[in-house]
């Protein structure tokens, strides 16, 4: 379990990170996602006791990172965006390497080293020289020097930057598998990524925090009522006046480059009040006035729009 | 101590894998090698003068002292290569780590970074001390043809142990300031050649500035070794040089935890 509090970190003048204030309980996967340059390497450098906040507070099991930064470095495991490897080591020697320094007691060693290939699956490369690995294979033994002491708390900072789309997907699964055993705090860019392996969401940009709660809610809380698409054939402006016309329905904008195809119709996008279904009133107008109604649906906001709202919001504000 | 052990196997198996260990004792041991071999020709030449002389001069044979005119002299060049190859052996240590990333594994390790000093120093200085070891082959050479006397010769070893502590303790501070491999050979290069060459300016300066300023000569503790002289105010010396590198260096890597 993480709780972080008030923390933030300066560098000079420059603010890097701005009252940050969250928690993730055991067992979860929390993805933490801004742009690039919002702070998560930062946070994340802060969590693991590698660079000191500037004021606030966090701990980690209920150790504190600034009091108790021993304990705290024997709870997590940390794969920072580069993986820190020493690249003319084997796998294997290296691993113990890390699992010497993370304080792993001599007898459990081999089973712990076994243990931890399997679940990254890089067991059948433990002899090769960590130079000679492909960059998948690398942040798979990153992932490995995270997990090797069975830390309570993992970091991952961008685990599946600058991989390819197949090897992203493995590394996605086997994060996702390590779910219940640890809590892990997971930075990226990427927001699919987040819709599929995590449970809650931290949105930061400009090191403060814009958005938090689960990837539903956190779409339904900004959905300040529904957005319609539809697609009518007949002349626009008149349509356009009768789709405002109905009850419930804020806006009316004509979508220039909607309605391709034959017959398709003008393609119009309908901002309704929260709480409000009109679709019915919708197609009954449409229909009474003699138009062809060829598409009604509702658009779900994905999170990438909320993420673009939110981050945008924000550099507005600024 | 089983983290600094951890780290210490680790700098060292890095240093063997690598060419670095083998370039630099190839390159030290043939250097060295060509330097003894000139400066026992040197000695030869001067047996035979004197032999030859000896048979119209009626005056007794001068003494020529093998500890005096080879092992001295072997001693004092050997310094000087060494000056240059420590800031060699030295600086990665700390500089590799910081460009590839991995002193964040090290400093998010529960481990405090007086044994991740305390293991790297170790290592550099085992592989300072192997090679330093085999330049006891001349030695056994000189020993194999001659009569040398050991005593000096183990005292010199002994403070050859000193100075490499010292050399290596300027050598990883210089390594722990900077990412660059280079800046890091320069900074140590620059440091111990200016306290090697820091008791010439001596002659210049006041009566107390001129003793602090040749006791502080990183060489000058050295010629009594050489000379079979155990003196406790020089292993002092050294020994607190070598502490007071190693304790800068900690703060150093302390210092990012006081950035606030």
């Amino acid at each position: 379990m993480i709780e972080v509090r008030e923390l933030s970190k300066q560098y000079g003048d420059v603010t890097a990170v701005d009252n940050l204030t969250f928690t993730a309980e055991t067992g979860q996967i929390m993805g933490f996602l801004g742009p690039n340059g919002a702070g998560k390497t930062t946070t994340m450098r802060m969590l693991t006791c590698y660079l000191p906040p500037s004021s606030g507070t966090a701990s980690v099991d209920g150790y504190d990172i600034a009091e108790a930064s021993l304990e705290v470095r024997r709870r997590i495991g940390y794969l920072p965006e580069q993986p820190p490897l020493y690249l003319d080591m084997t796998v294997e020697s290296y691993l113990r390497f890390v699992a010497k320094i993370k304080g792993v007691p001599s007898p459990e060693l081999s089973s712990c080293l076994e243990d931890t290939m399997q679940k990254t699956g890089v067991a059948h490369v433990a002899r090769t020289v960590i130079g000679h690995l492909s960059k998948g294979y690398r942040q798979r033994v990153g992932l490995a020097q995270a997990l090797v002491h069975n830390p309570s708390v993992l970091i991952l900072d961008e685990p599946t930057v600058g991989l390819d789309p197949k090897q992203i997907i493995e590394i996605r699964e086997t994060i996702k598998s390590l779910r219940g055993e640890h809590t892990i705090v997971l930075s990226t860019h990427i927001l699919p990524e987040v819709s599929m392996t995590c449970d809650k969401v931290v949105i930061i940009n400009n090191g403060r925090i814009v958005g938090e709660g689960s990837p539903e809610s956190l779409t339904a809380q900004l959905q300040e009522g529904e957005v319609l698409r539809a697609q009518v054939a007949g002349p626009k402006d008149t349509v356009q006046g009768l789709l405002a016309g109905v009850p419930g329905v804020l806006e009316v904008q004509h979508e220039e480059a909607g309605g391709a195809g034959v017959g398709a119709g003008e393609a119009f996008l309908i901002t309704t009040a929260p709480g409000q279904d009109v679709r019915n009133p919708l197609a009954k107008a449409v229909v009474d006035g003699g138009f062809g109604l060829r598409e009604l649906r509702s658009m779900d906001m994905s999170l990438e729009d909320v993420f673009l709202r939110l981050t945008n919001e924000e550099q507005v504000e600024a | 101590m089983r983290n600094l052990l951890a780290i210490y196997s680790k700098e060292l198996r890095s240093y063997f894998v690598s060419p670095v260990a083998y370039v630099i004792a190839g390159v030290f041991l043939f250097l060295t090698g060509y330097l003894f071999r000139n400066i026992l020709m040197q000695f030869n030449y001067w047996c035979l003068q004197f032999s030859q002389r000896q048979q119209f001069a009626q005056g007794g044979m001068p003494n020529l002292n093998l500890n005096e005119m080879v092992v001295t002299q072997f001693f004092a060049v050997m310094d000087f290569i060494w000056l240059m190859v420590v800031p060699m052996i030295t600086m990665r240590l700390f500089s590799e780590e910081k460009k590839s990333g991995t002193i964040e594994l090290l400093m998010t390790s529960p481990v405090s970074p007086t044994q991740v000093l305390l293991g790297k120093f170790f290592a550099a200085l085992s592989l300072y001390t192997a090679i330093v070891a085999l330049t006891l082959v001349y030695c056994l050479i000189l020993e194999a043809y001659g009569d040398p006397d050991w005593g000096p010769i183990w005292s010199a070893y002994l403070g050859y142990l000193l100075l490499g502590g010292t050399f290596i303790g300027v050598g990883v501070l210089a390594s722990s300031l900077t990412e660059n491999q280079i800046v890091a050979v320069l900074l140590a290069f620059g440091a111990l050649l200016l306290l090697w060459l820091i008791d010439w300016s001596a002659s210049f300066a006041g009566p107390t500035a001129a003793k602090i300023l040749s006791y502080m000569s990183i060489i000058q503790h050295l010629q009594d070794f050489q000379r079979g002289v155990i003196d406790t105010g020089d292993v002092v010396f050294y020994l607190s040089f070598t502490f007071f590198t190693l304790f800068l260096t900690t703060r150093v890597l302390e210092s990012r935890r006081w950035r606030r």
